[in-house]
């Protein structure tokens, strides 16, 4: 797998890992861990509305929500995570996520290969058991994705 | 060298007092500059690979349990060799003092300190109430990361037997002394096979090693992390489980870290001399081909096939 399959933004979060050692790897999952955005308002009230990531090693949280678009079908998706300060890995891949999904097409990010947490190149470093965590949260915002665009097409 | 032995009427009141500080003795010892001149050596080990960079008890170094500890092909820890150079690495020689704090009640610290205790480093202690607790108190963080001289740490054989068990341990072990199983409730029963908001780390069976007694591991933990005092501790593993003084213990889990929180507890809290920690747990056991297996909150019996 190569980062020309990825989204933009994606593919150079992707590069910017894979130029680095694998200690600055980890310092740049902390960054990431540090950039995740708040929940806005509306969601943080209403835990009901976030779905739990349950292979993540620490309580995971998260939903879509996609921009209602007249002018035309692709409708843009927005991310919202909330995960504990206390799990700043489980916060960095929400982080990467985040930074390289939201904001665009239904389509595009169904077309992000499910793999594709394993070319940041932590999976020594974060080991395979916690890098599972992040293949899940991929997972579930492709599923939900998907059942969104199919009740909204 | 080894440091003082902090004093205190709960640690005194413990089988070993000497396995324990408490957070107030250790901010006086870095005041005191006991971790900066490398008398005291303080060692941060997390269940979050990246929560010590969050920041950390200042002076103290950081052991991932998984990638420091673990052999990264054998399902085994490291060997002597790899140890002598991590701990060297980390400003350890075999005579120091060991402070280990960590997350989650200690959890990950106790799993770093069991392997310390493979390798026999004498003395290894663990910070009472962990990470939360310190931060709780709102005592001293930092992101500094030290960089110590260099310990002199020589190349010691591990030594399992005396405080490791094997599957096939176990399984000599049935009916002769007791099991206890530190995995939550729904665990025990067979109901799931993995930790309630865990990872599935794959175990083909749900249950429990027939005899066994279903504490918990969380239990030997008060609400502020630390350990719960003697008389409490009775309550739960003499009263409730049924242990007697002198029991030959093994105490499990689901990967053999929560039960090692356990086996600290036992061991030194209690007094418990032979107590084993069965690190290849219920991802063995679940996993493992005719073995015995009771469902349920009985803890059931062995069965006649498997009594020697």
């Amino acid at each position: 797998m190569t980062t020309q399959a990825l989204p933009t933004a994606l593919a150079a979060i992707v590069d910017d890992f894979q130029a680095l050692s694998e200690p600055e790897r980890l310092q740049l999952l902390l960054e990431f861990s540090e950039g995740l955005p708040e929940l806005p308002e509306r969601l943080k009230d209403h835990p009901e509305l976030l779905e739990q990531v349950v292979e993540c090693q620490s309580p995971l949280f998260l939903t879509i929500e996609t921009e209602k678009d007249d002018a035309g079908p692709a409708g843009v998706v927005h991310l919202y995570f909330k995960a504990p300060a206390e799990a700043p890995t489980t916060r960095g891949f929400a982080g990467v996520l985040h930074e390289g999904l939201d904001g665009l097409s239904a389509g595009e990010i169904l077309s992000v290969p499910d793999d594709m947490p394993e070319l940041l190149g932590l999976t020594r470093a974060i080991t395979p058991l916690r890098m599972r965590g992040m293949t899940a949260m991929l997972g579930r915002i492709k599923r939900k994705v998907a059942v969104a665009s199919r009740a909204n097409g | 060298m080894p440091y003082p032995v902090e004093q205190n009427e709960k640690f005194a009141a413990y089988a070993h007092p000497e396995r324990l500080v408490s957070t107030e003795w250790l901010a006086a010892a870095i005041e005191g500059g006991a971790v900066a001149d490398g008398g005291l050596i303080v060692v941060e080990s997390d269940e979050d690979v990246l929560l010590y960079e969050t920041g950390h008890i200042p002076g103290a170094v950081k052991i991932d349990w998984h990638t420091d500890l673990n052999d990264d092909v054998a399902r085994d820890y490291v060997d002597g060799a790899a140890f002598a150079e991590l701990a060297a690495s980390k400003g350890i020689s075999r005579d120091s003092t060991v402070v280990i704090y960590g997350d989650k009640s200690n959890w990950w610290a106790a799993y770093a300190l069991w392997v310390f205790t493979l390798f026999g480093h004498k003395d290894v202690r663990l910070l009472d109430g962990g990470r939360d607790k310190w931060i709780a108190e709102g005592r001293e963080l930092t992101r500094d990361r030290p960089a110590p001289a260099a310990g002199n740490y020589p190349v010691v054989e591990r030594d399992d037997a005396p405080i490791r068990a094997f599957k096939d341990d176990v399984l000599a072990h049935l009916g002769t002394g007791p099991l206890i199983d530190v995995r939550s409730p729904e665990e025990y029963t067979g109901q799931r096979t993995h930790m309630p908001a865990y990872p599935e780390e794959g175990a083909l069976r749900g249950g429990h090693i027939p005899t066994a007694a279903s504490i918990p591991w969380a239990r030997a933990a008060a609400e502020d992390g630390t350990f719960r005092n003697r008389e409490e501790l009775e309550a739960i593993y003499l009263g409730e489980a049924g242990l007697a003084k002198g029991d030959d213990v093994v105490a499990y889990c689901r990967i053999g870290e929560r039960s090692s929180h356990t086996w600290f507890a036992l061991k030194y809290l209690l007094g418990f001399e032979t107590v084993r920690n069965y690190d290849g747990s219920w991802t063995e056991w679940g996993n493992a081909v005719r073995v015995p297996i009771v469902k349920g909150v009985e803890r059931g019996s062995v069965p006649v096939s498997v009594r020697a």
